[in-house]
């Protein structure tokens, strides 16, 4: 599977989870739906931005630092916007562009060079 | 005393390792009028011995391999002259390649080739504990062997004393001294005769006498398919070497293991092992390029055609393939719940 569209399924699928653990707080519960189609959005960049990312470069640390970091930008304009909840969303977003940061780098398929 | 008899209290006194030293320099080839100086023995096998030399007009290190001075005989010599025959149309990275073939003063035949600085194979794998770094050297041995067959010569002799990995890691196949050209290679190179060479025989040609004919059992007991082993040289086809191949795989995979190590075998390697050392060359795989192409279906994680798997061994192979990203997405998971259960209290 190529890199961007590996890197998209992970982070919507890794984003989805992490939406769906707003469940657990009953303050947000009412909004369950808006947040898990948010965090699946957030997910996806991050893994897009990821899938990219490795396209261009080839280095598993590299493409960690990258998706931490992506994840991390991400995850914080989230949390400013509420103002609530720093560390339940910006640690749980960070991990996530880590792994897919990881998982693009390891385990997506380079583009075919023309011939 | 006599001198006589001082002469002969001496010889009593001689040890074993003076007269080897002794033997050794008799039977050094007199490289006079050759192009090449004699630095020491390297190896010594049935047929010849191998020196390294130096080539004084190059001024390069090779490897002269001239026949034993007790087994100067013509038949062998054509032997050597065929070995060396048999190099020069395997122009591969993994094949050792043949530089000069000619005669000695003593009427020896000779032949030089690169010399190859590096370890036997049963000697390099002690250093080396990883399955796949292992698997990559068989990989490389397949390589120069499916090219041997391509050409249409069977090495026959396929065992880890036979194969040489240098010291920038290359894998060289060495001692082709028992190929067999394969008569179908033959008739395909009509153009490359020359009358005044004579042409490679193809084995089992009654009407050579340099081959190893049928009933004639050449090979190394436990590398050797059965059908070499009983003699039946016309039956000899790349199936043979594939079953040294898969006695060599195996060797790869339980020799010189690190102390406490666990056992390299699962179930995909044993089957891509019985499958090359299969009794009935009909069960083995056609090609070399088939084994070859199974090792690195298994060094990829992927399903080999050897071994037909149950759903526990998809899973297990799946496991095996992706287990950094599992554990990755459990320690994902749990850091999730910890954070929940923090948060609320």
């Amino acid at each position: 599977m190529n890199k961007i569209l590996l890197g998209l399924l992970i982070g919507a699928a890794l984003g989805a989870v992490d939406g769906c653990t707003a469940w657990f707080y009953p303050e947000v519960r009412a909004q369950l739906a808006g947040i898990i189609v948010g965090s699946t959005i957030k997910g996806l960049i991050a893994g897009v931005a990821a899938g990219i990312f490795a396209r261009k470069v080839n280095s598993i640390p590299l493409g960690i630092m990258f998706g931490l970091a992506v994840g991390f930008v991400l995850a914080f304009l989230v949390a400013y916007m509420q103002h609530d909840h720093y560390i339940a969303i910006i640690l749980p977003g960070s991990i996530v562009g880590l792994i897919v940061g990881y998982a693009t780098q390891k385990y997506g398929a380079a583009p075919a060079t023309a011939r | 005393m006599s001198v006589a008899s001082v002469a002969q209290h001496s010889m009593r006194h001689l040890s074993d390792k003076a007269i080897t030293r002794l033997r050794s320099g008799a039977e050094a080839p007199d490289l006079n009028g050759t192009r090449y100086r004699l630095i020491g023995e390297v190896g010594r096998g049935g047929m010849g011995v191998v020196y390294a030399a130096e080539d004084e007009i190059l001024q390069r290190r090779v490897a002269l391999k001239v026949l034993n001075a007790s087994r100067f005989e013509g038949g062998l010599a054509n032997r050597l002259l065929r070995e060396a025959r048999v190099l020069a149309r395997l122009e591969h990275p993994g094949i050792v390649p043949v530089h000069e073939v000619g005669t000695l003063a003593d009427g020896r035949v000779f032949y030089t080739m690169k010399f190859v600085e590096g370890k036997r194979l049963d000697q390099y794998i002690e250093s080396v504990d990883s399955t796949p770094d292992r698997l990559r050297i068989f990989l490389r041995i397949c390589d120069a062997v499916a090219f041997a067959h391509t050409r249409g010569v069977l090495h026959r002799d396929l065992k880890p004393a036979n194969v040489m990995v240098g010291p920038f890691g290359e894998v060289l196949v060495m001692d082709w001294g028992l190929a067999k050209i394969l008569a179908d290679a033959i008739r395909d190179e009509p153009d490359r005769r020359d009358d005044s060479i004579p042409s490679l025989p193809a084995d089992g040609d009654d009407s050579n006498s340099w081959g190893t004919g049928h009933g004639r059992v050449m090979g190394t007991p436990g590398y050797m398919s059965p059908e070499q082993a009983s003699g039946e040289i016309e039956l000899l086809d790349a199936r043979a070497d594939i079953f040294s191949l898969g006695a060599l795989l195996r060797y790869l995979l339980t020799e010189h293991l690190p102390a406490g190590s666990p056992s390299r075998r699962d179930r995909s390697l044993d089957a891509i092992c019985a499958k090359a050392c299969a009794t009935g060359r009909e069960q083995r795989y056609s090609a070399v390029q088939d084994l070859a192409a199974d090792v690195s279906r298994y060094l990829d994680g992927l399903a080999v055609s050897a071994h037909s798997e149950s759903i526990f061994d998809k899973l297990a192979r799946f496991y095996r393939k992706y287990r950094f990203f599992i554990w990755l997405i459990a320690a994902y998971l749990l850091m999730r719940v910890l954070l929940i259960v923090v948060v609320k209290h």
